[in-house]
């Protein structure tokens, strides 16, 4: 089943929790500069916003890379590099526009978020985000939901009064 | 060792060199770190009795070996050194970013030594160590300088700074951090000033890294788990934050008003977490690794005093609103949010106002030497005051020095409400009779965070204690400051303990270190660092006899409300704690005791 990474900014309240999460589990260490989803804090205006691949439909990343080592799960519909097959050559780094794919020195390969499917799929970011600004959420499903939403906010804001055709 | 880089960076300023040194595992492992190690460092380096504010006073930034890490608030640094306020010993903690981002940049510690020529900042660029020229933020606020300084450095930079009033000593004067944190008490950034240190900036993308991931990582969650379904980290901090606590000990009737000649504010609900919920709130955020979030987003968009920033706190509102008996919430805000830029501890700065408040009302000290009338309730005075307080002119000059120095100058020092010169917080020991103690015993002058009896005493955490009654007070001091020693010591925040204790921390902090800590063993730093903070203080002059309170709290009753008549009752309680400390009568560590410490 599809899945996504959903980021509420507005849940945020800007602890990292995420990016130490992230960083232990890829690298067994506790770095957020190791760390593929990081919070942007913009402290002035209050606005704090995690950031993370975004799993384009159409990826850049996968589409030019030149050993085919970035692929998509065909269940959750996420990328993941193989590391077995990456050569470090960063074509990945330069083709996303989100800079989402890092490379590390010290390990010579790509990396992206994959929702941890590398690992065990279970997202570990998501579990240590206790205002819940980060869910791993079925996508079908969701869109749904935010349909709802959306709707909702409409309503009590009567918003769909002024909408004329 | 796990959870430490296992650097200290000790930098010369006298000389303007630096240089790495090993953490001693031996060290880190008897105390722990943050507070804990930082106090032996400062106890084996110097002479207590030193002039705080010369060049031979060391000032010691630290942080704990889950600061940095997911262990939820793993991100305290503290600022210890010898008190220019007190004599006695000082550990202020503060959370934010920059402890995390220190030791990202490579440094568990960083001792400052010595007196920089003229104004300098630090910066800790990924493990590489510059100290640079200052003069262009010298003067400027904390908020000009951070700003000013990311650009000269990284824009990711996390900084820690003095205000005006760290420059000019100010015994008020804080350390602030990412604007908004602050390691406020004892005058710490007095010191810093004393140093021409005007800042520290950090960026670093170095790891930290623990004993054993997978058994530490589920400590963590289990932890995160058990402070989202506390009420009180989960809903209340969260939702009110610190505020929530104005209406709740306005009700108990001990809630300081107007420098403690009342125990209930006719203004409070102006000013509590309710009402700023409603008002001024812009959202709750979060320290590093903080799963609590109680700091208050706030912007002031009516009245007289517009602004934006952080705050208040609860302390800060009583400070500067409660004590001082002003219920404009944004002048207060606005009082607050003018600590924060200028660099004063809210505590001590809205105490210090309120002592010149009754000082002037009793016609101790003419107008003639303020400039204008000051009468509590004055709300444009308070914003007034701490502006001259933050820069240091006029009236503010001295009542930048804190209460107790004011109420000296004019002839009545039992109108200072405090404890070894540091003012009182927000809680009348006359209504809570173990802060009462806690006030009177605090290592680094009175202080709430040093033994938080409230916790029993009015939120029955572990269990219910009569606040009035003294009966078992000793204990329960005892064991909450010897806990609050110990969770200081390990970076973690002290909120956490409304949700988890000591028995949720022991395993983070031993699979993080691996270093064989036991429950027990815990308890036992957390003792050990309050008799080293106790010798300290030995040492440098101050003994049992400044374990007392002012006269106000030990003899005149609070006048009405729920705890009307109640005195602090310190003589029923000191000696039976003496005893249970293992301290003689007049309040001295036994040899039996500090070699049962392994301090003798």
């Amino acid at each position: 089943m599809p899945k996504t990474l959903v980021i509420h900014p507005e849940r945020c309240t800007a602890c990292r929790a995420c990016e130490l999460a992230c960083s232990m589990k890829h690298h067994g260490e506790f770095n957020p500069s190791r760390s593929r989803i990081q919070v942007n804090i913009f402290l002035e205006d209050a606005v704090y916003i995690p950031t993370a691949c975004t799993q384009c439909d159409q990826a850049w990343c996968a589409k030019i890379c030149p050993t085919n080592a970035i692929v998509r799960d065909q269940a959750t519909l996420a990328y993941k590099v193989l590391d077995d097959k990456c050569v470090g050559c960063k074509m990945c780094v330069l083709a996303c526009p989100f800079g989402s794919m890092v490379l590390f020195p010290e390990k010579g390969k790509a990396e992206k978020c994959d929702h941890c499917l590398s690992i065990d799929g279970d997202p570990e970011c998501v579990k240590f985000c206790t205002p819940q600004a980060l869910e791993y959420l079925d996508e079908e499903n969701e869109t749904r939901l935010r349909q709802m939403a959306t709707a909702l906010k409409l309503k009590e804001t009567h918003a769909y009064e002024e909408v004329t055709v | 060792m796990g959870g430490w880089r296992g650097k200290i960076l000790r930098v010369n300023l006298t000389k303007g060199t630096s240089q790495t040194e090993t953490l001693d595992p031996k060290l880190a492992r008897a105390y722990v770190g943050g507070r804990g190690l930082g106090t032996k460092i400062l106890y084996d380096e110097i002479d207590p009795a030193v002039d705080p504010l010369s060049p031979r006073n060391p000032l010691i930034l630290a942080t704990g070996p889950l600061t940095g890490t997911n262990a939820p608030t793993g991100g305290r640094y503290m600022v210890i050194t010898k008190s220019p306020l007190t004599g006695a010993i000082a550990c202020s903690n503060s959370g934010g970013y920059f402890g995390a981002e220190m030791k990202f940049s490579g440094y568990d510690f960083v001792i400052l030594e010595g007196r920089a020529k003229a104004p300098v900042y630090l910066w800790l660029n990924n493990g590489a160590v510059e100290i640079r020229p200052a003069e262009k933020v010298w003067g400027k606020s904390t908020h000009e300088t951070e700003d000013r300084l990311r650009e000269e450095t990284h824009p990711e930079a996390k900084i820690c700074s003095i205000g005006p009033a760290g420059e000019k000593q100010a015994l008020t004067a804080c350390v602030i951090n990412d604007k908004h944190r602050a390691a406020g008490r004892s005058g710490v950034g007095a010191v810093m000033g004393a140093k021409n240190v005007k800042a520290v900036a950090a960026k670093g993308f170095q790891s930290v890294q623990v004993a054993r991931p997978r058994d530490y990582m589920a400590a963590c969650l289990a932890t995160v788990r058990k402070l989202k379904e506390s009420p009180v980290t989960g809903a209340g901090l969260p939702k009110y934050g610190t505020p929530v606590l104005v209406n709740v000990i306005n009700a108990h009737g001990f809630l300081p008003t107007r420098n403690f000649q009342q125990g209930q504010f006719e203004g409070a609900d102006k000013l509590s977490g309710e009402t700023i919920a409603d008002t001024i709130l812009v959202k709750n955020k979060g320290c590093f690794a903080c799963t609590i979030a109680c700091a208050r987003v706030s912007t002031v968009k009516e009245g007289r005093y517009t602004g934006a920033g952080e705050g208040p706190e609860y302390e800060s509102g009583w400070a500067l609103g409660i004590a001082t008996g002003v219920s404009d919430l944004g002048a207060v805000t606005k009082a607050n949010y003018l600590c924060n830029e200028l660099g004063m501890d809210t505590i001590e700065a809205g105490v210090a106002v309120a002592t010149a408040m009754e000082l002037f009302e009793r016609g101790y000290v003419p107008e003639s030497d303020i400039g204008r009338p000051l009468r509590f309730g004055d709300a444009d005075a308070l914003v007034w005051l701490m502006e001259e307080m933050g820069h240091r002119r006029g009236f503010g000059e001295l009542a930048a020095q804190g209460g107790y120095r004011l109420a000296e100058r004019y002839g009545h020092p039992d109108l200072f409400m405090g404890v070894k010169k540091q003012a009182f917080p927000a809680y009348d020991g006359r209504g809570a009779q173990g802060m009462a103690l806690g006030y009177a015993t605090s290592n680094r002058g009175a202080c709430h965070l040093r033994g938080y009896t409230i916790s029993v005493e009015v939120f029955g955490i572990p269990k219910k204690m009569d606040p009035f009654v003294t009966a078992g007070k000793p204990e329960v001091s005892k064991l909450f400051q010897d806990v609050t020693a110990f969770v200081d010591s390990t970076g973690l925040c002290l909120f956490t303990t409304f949700g988890i204790g000591v028995e949720d921390i022991q395993p983070m902090l031993e699979h993080a270190t691996g270093a064989g800590y036991t429950l027990e063993e815990c308890l036992k730093v957390g003792e050990r660092v309050w008799n080293l903070e106790r010798m300290f203080n030995l040492k440098a002059g101050i003994s049992g006899k400044d374990d007392t309170l002012p006269p106000r709290i030990l003899h005149d009753g609070i006048p009405e409300g729920p705890a009307k008549g109640m005195v602090g009752k310190l003589t029923e309680m000191l000696p039976e704690y003496y005893q249970l400390r293992g301290w003689d009568a007049s309040g001295v560590p036994s040899r039996k005791k500090l070699r049962e410490l392994a301090l003798a």
